[in-house]
């Protein structure tokens, strides 16, 4: 069979995703994200697609899990007031 | 709306959309198949206009105007980005501590920094011949700024990355982008149309528009992702919330 | 197994739905809308593959040795891959912003806070 690699690559795409879309805690989410990047990339390789792997490999493994966790670091330092007493006017 | 209800909504639409995919799935082209009619074409148009990737070829020549579509969504999620995590008043800059990198690691990210740097300019200057081009290429040029905090520290990326050039380059790219398709209207062809000499096929110089336009948006992309990671590494690692201040 | 890829990729954009809807934290959920994402891709190269093809690009294959597969749909996920991933920088620079102005990222708090 020759589409044996290229059905491989998916399965492979499509369990990270999977694993990607329902792991919860979104720092785990990000490494797994890099993982679907990859392993994205490989199938884009495998459909005969450079282009779109080779951006796919600088997006998906670096760019957007690095801002995710960015983001999840700013987000959590943040101590979580629970007091929305307050009132939220000058809301801006 | 509780959390039950909420489920079945999700559910229904889901089991709905499912069933649409695979009724749509059923009549797509077959899996493989070798019936590309628009593929087909775009090959030939790409050949015509001497250009070696067709996929360059689409993206700059044959879908130009698409492409300026495109990097129009891309500069404006910058602007977006940027507007949305600028200093607010209520936060303070503190400066991160310099920080301690084992020699090894800092050893490997120097010289791996400028290879990548070169390997990005690379990309970009090849994109009408060997895959890639200015998206791709871009995106490794930035990635390559930043092995400078993985080898240093932030502050050597700071001094390293003045924010503002990289973001009026990003503008410049934009603004180039435009002017290489007026060039096109001033030749006496239509917006963006590829007027330049085409070349020889399969060398540097070839595909007219296809490289400069290619430079363009490299220059865009890399700028565009260096100012969207400094806006993130800046609200993750500077900025914090003035004491008493919470409103 | 003809249809398998498509269905890969439908599955993928459903289960990134799911998450998306279910998700207790934004950043979780812009995660979420990222698989999404990727489904349209899988989707498209799916869609340009041909059997025995090689990638469209004719700097080392003579033009006409070989047939190639669908550059088309390989132009359009690039600009995707790269315009989709500023895309969700906004949507995180967002979350950000929410976190500081109201304590909390998670929708069903959010949801109080406002009513």
């Amino acid at each position: 069979m020759t589409e044996l690699p290229v059905l491989l690559g998916l399965l492979l795409a499509t369990t990270a995703g999977t694993a990607a879309a329902l792991t919860r805690d979104p720092v785990h989410q990000a490494l797994v994200l890099s993982v679907l990047g990859l392993a994205l990339a490989l199938l884009f390789t495998l459909l005969q697609a450079p282009d779109v792997a080779l951006s796919q490999l600088a997006v998906g493994t670096v760019l957007t899990p690095l801002m995710v966790l960015l983001s999840v670091r700013k987000v959590r330092r943040r101590p979580r007031e629970d007091s929305p007493a307050d009132g939220r006017g000058g809301k801006r | 709306m509780n959390k039950t209800v909420r489920l079945w909504v999700l559910g229904v639409g889901c089991a709905g959309v499912a069933l649409l995919f695979v009724g749509a799935f059923r009549r797509l082209p077959e899996f493989g198949g070798s019936h590309h009619p628009y593929g087909a074409r775009a090959v030939a148009a790409a050949l015509h206009r001497h250009t070696a990737n067709v996929v360059s070829s689409v993206n700059f020549d044959q879908r130009s105007f698409d492409t300026l579509g495109e990097q129009a969504i891309l500069f404006g999620a910058v602007l977006g980005t940027v507007v949305v995590l600028r200093q607010a008043r209520d936060e303070r800059r503190v400066p991160p501590e310099p920080a301690v990198v084992a020699p090894t690691v800092r050893r490997y990210a120097l010289v791996s920094l400028p290879l990548t740097l070169l390997v990005g300019l690379y990309v970009v200057a090849h994109g009408q011949l060997s895959p890639g081009g200015g998206f791709q290429g871009g995106l490794v040029v930035a990635t390559a700024l930043h092995l400078l905090y993985v080898a240093v520290d932030y502050r050597a990326l700071e001094r390293l990355r003045p924010v503002p050039v990289f973001a009026l380059a990003d503008a410049f790219g934009d603004v180039a982008y435009l002017l290489l398709g007026l060039a096109g209207l001033f030749a006496g062809a239509s917006f963006l149309a590829n007027v330049l000499p085409l070349g020889t096929f399969n060398t540097l110089a070839s595909g007219g528009l296809v490289p400069l336009l290619n430079a363009a948006i490299g220059i865009e992309v890399a700028s565009a992702a260096v100012v969207l990671l400094a806006q993130f590494l800046d609200q993750a690692l500077e900025l914090v919330p003035r004491e008493g201040e919470h409103r | 197994m003809n249809l398998l890829p498509f269905l890969c990729a439908g599955w993928l954009f459903l289960v990134g739905c799911y998450a998306l809807a279910t998700s207790r934290n934004l950043i979780h959920a812009v995660g979420a809308l990222a698989v999404c994402q990727s489904s349209t891709y899988v989707l498209l190269l799916a869609v340009g593959y041909r059997s025995g093809g090689t990638a469209p690009v004719f700097s080392d294959v003579p033009p006409g040795a070989r047939p190639v597969v669908d550059p088309v749909v390989q132009a359009l996920t690039l600009t995707d891959v790269v315009v989709g991933a500023t895309v969700t920088a906004l949507l995180l620079a967002l979350v950000v912003q929410i976190a500081k102005r109201h304590g909390t990222v998670d929708p069903d708090e959010l949801r109080e806070l406002r009513g």
